[in-house]
């Protein structure tokens, strides 16, 4: 088994691919720095992350692959799990050994996982742009803690950055303990320092919410049971638009 | 003696929630930096009740009084319910909080007609107004036109808003007079009219000068409702595909009617909302907009109601038997686009990949086709199956409604990508 050492960036995997066609060696599995490969290994190679190298890599995929099919790489790069990393190097292989685009080409299995997941990395993308709730602090910001499937924060902060644009806001990834900070002008990215005290049973502490911050959340709940039609209740369906996963941060859903 | 926001809100929400066109899609507002809000070309749900709806919009009335007694309507004057107005002001800010915590994708705001038709009309107007003005919002709004408004307030109304609609209600006039004797249907068509007129001048204006205004970029829609008069899937779904014909005619929303009110003779008795029904329709609304298919391919003489057991396209497969088998590998996209079980997306999908490669039974499972329907209808590499031909269309329904019924749950036919 061949083992390629990287630095666990996007940039770190290009630089990968670069190496397995310089040194004709392709890893059967990638492992960040640090961490622990299985026990029988025939060669290991530690990639160096270098400018040029990604650069030469990703100019040869810009020329083979449509922006949407770029757009799927980095969701793919996202989806964070445990057969993405390798899915992706597969499938960029795939794509440079190829003279013309592939992308399209369905009946091979990895392009095809690949089509998939980046679909399910969107369709997460998708859900936090519906189910992220923003409650207003005590200072006037205006957070939403948030547990997405995939990490894809990144994809989604520029929707809520011109949507909101006249107020200060906080996605925050409570799994991966990162988020995004938009403080009127710009964005950052930020982590609480003691989010235990922050966020209890994943809502905001009362304690920091703003004073007419419970009434607006009321004024929800009481509006999602007004609009709801008693004689078509089908619990089935709405729980497919609408996974339970994200329930726990949907006051509408709390009051049951 | 003030009601408090929250029981207005309750009362009025109750008031406007039969209304069904939740969409929000169709118009794209960038915001500048300034303000609030912009519109999502696809809209966004932001929740689901109980009963499956999207929720995308802040649905609500202005106020639920109303000087007109439409039989099908809970809000009619006869009916003896709480009644609440919201002051513009209560509204507006009310759209902007809720927007501000990402609970909703904008407003759609409809109204009870107070005093006459334009004294309404100038009511919401001002809510729509504060919102885009003082507020500086530059999110979604749907407003609701109310029959018999004068052009000067609809072209008003269509500068602010991204949608307008204005619901028929029902397919024809001789039934519409029966169970609302003050409406008729030209005072519907007018308006309509008019926003069609308002939004290709402004479209036309725009290609002149960058800066024009827009007037209802997100078109306008309209409303029937099913299965309270007694019009067939055919009178109805001709004069969905005339209204389709107009420019700017957005959607068509079909409304299984809901007994709202106490016992009223001018009704038909029903147990049961007719859902099945209301999604077939959908449906073949789908087939109209997205398919290629003509109305008559899909209703006509001989078969003036749809297919309760079968969805619509299947049932015209089936009817046709003569035109299948398709070869996904050589047929033409419309023709894939008619299989039962392939939908739009996957028929792009088939004529995208076969280019690479010649499909088999597996390649086209992966890409999502539904091999339960379509299995009777296509041939492909290594498909030696039967087919409808030898099958008998018989049989084939027969093999699919005893599938279908049991399997089949009624999807969101509110859902909002369109
Ligand atoms: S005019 Fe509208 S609100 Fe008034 S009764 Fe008729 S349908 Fe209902």
């Amino acid at each position: 088994m061949n083992i390629f050492y990287f630095d666990h960036t996007l940039q770190g995997l290009l630089c990968a691919i670069f190496d397995a066609y310089k040194i004709k060696c392709f890893p059967d599995l990638l492992l960040a720095e640090g961490e622990i490969g299985p026990l029988i290994v025939d060669t290991t190679h530690t990639v160096e992350t270098m400018s040029y190298k990604y650069q030469r890599v990703s100019q040869a995929l810009k020329k083979k692959l449509s922006p949407f099919a770029l757009t799927q790489i980095r969701y793919i790069w996202h989806a964070e799990t445990p057969e993405s990393k390798m899915l992706l190097f597969r499938y960029l292989c795939k794509v440079l050994d190829s003279a013309k685009n592939i992308e399209k080409h369905y009946s091979d299995p990895d392009i095809l996982a690949v089509k998939k997941l980046a679909k399910k990395v969107s369709a997460e993308r998708h859900y936090l742009m519906m189910f992220v709730r923003f409650n207003k602090t005590a200072d006037d910001i205006y957070f939403a803690p948030v547990a997405p499937r995939y990490n894809v924060l990144p994809f989604i902060y520029r929707h809520f950055q011109q949507r909101f644009a006249d107020q200060k806001w906080i996605i925050y990834d409570e799994s991966r303990h990162y988020g995004y900070f938009f403080n009127g002008e710009t964005i950052e990215e930020m982590t609480l320092l003691d989010d235990k005290d922050f966020l209890i049973n994943n809502k905001i502490n009362a304690t920091y919410l703003a004073e007419d911050e419970p009434q607006f959340t009321a004024l929800w709940q009481k509006y999602i049971q007004a609009l709801t039609i008693r004689e078509r209740i089908n619990p089935k369906l709405q729980k497919r638009a609408m996974p339970t996963r994200f329930w726990k941060y949907l006051p509408e859903t709390w009051t049951k | 003696m003030r009601k408090a926001i929250i029981d207005k809100l309750t009362i009025l929400a109750e008031s406007a929630k039969y209304d069904v066109s939740c969409a929000s899609s169709g118009s794209t507002r960038q915001n500048n930096s300034q303000g609030i809000g912009s519109a999502n070309r696809w809209g966004i749900c932001h929740s689901f009740t109980e009963d499956g709806r999207c929720v995308a919009l802040l649905k609500i009335m202005l106020t639920n009084f109303c000087m007109y007694d439409c039989a099908y309507c809970i809000n009619r004057r006869s009916n003896d319910i709480e009644r609440a107005t919201f002051s513009p002001r209560e509204l507006a800010k009310l759209t902007i909080e809720f927007y501000r915590r990402n609970y909703i994708e904008g407003l759609f705001l409809s109204s009870g007609v107070i005093k006459n038709a334009d004294h309404t009309m100038e009511k919401m107007l001002q809510v729509v107004k504060l919102l885009r003005i003082e507020h500086h919002y530059h999110g979604y709004i749907h407003m609701k036109t109310i029959p018999g408004a004068s052009p000067e307030l609809i072209y008003q109304a269509g500068l602010y808003a991204d949608r307008l609609s204005i619901n028929l209600e029902i397919p024809t006039e001789d039934n519409l007079k029966q169970l609302a004797p003050e409406k008729d249907h030209q005072s519907v068509y007018k308006p309509m009219h008019f926003i069609q007129q308002y939004a290709l001048e402004s479209k036309e204006e725009r290609k002149k000068h960058r800066h024009a205004p827009r007037f209802a970029p997100a078109g306008q829609s309209t409303q029937l409702i099913v299965g309270a008069t007694d019009e067939t899937d055919r009178d109805i779904l001709n004069l969905t595909s005339i209204l389709y014909k107009r420019p700017t005619m957005k959607r068509v929303y079909y409304s299984g009617f809901v007994p709202v009110n106490e016992y009223d003779k001018r009704l038909p008795i029903v147990n049961e909302v007719p859902r099945k029904r209301e999604h077939r329709l959908y449906q073949a609304d789908w087939l109209l907009r997205f398919y290629q298919f003509n109305v008559h391919e899909i209703v006509n003489e001989n078969y003036p109601t749809l297919d309760l057991d079968l969805d619509p396209k299947l049932s015209w497969a089936l009817r046709h038997p003569h035109l299948f088998p398709v070869d996904v590998n050589r047929a033409s996209y419309e023709q894939i686009l008619r299989v039962p079980g392939i939908g739009v997306k996957s028929a792009r999908m088939i004529v995208a990949a076969r280019r690479h490669s010649a499909l088999t039974v597996n390649a086209l499972k992966q890409i999502g086709i539904v091999m339960k329907r379509a299995q009777y209808f296509i041939t492909c590499r290594d498909k030696l199956g039967t087919t409808v031909q030898e099958f008998t269309p018989e049989k084939v329904r027969l093999a699919l409604t005893t599938r279908t019924l049991s399997s089949e749950t009624l999807p969101a036919q509110f859902s909002l990508h369109f």
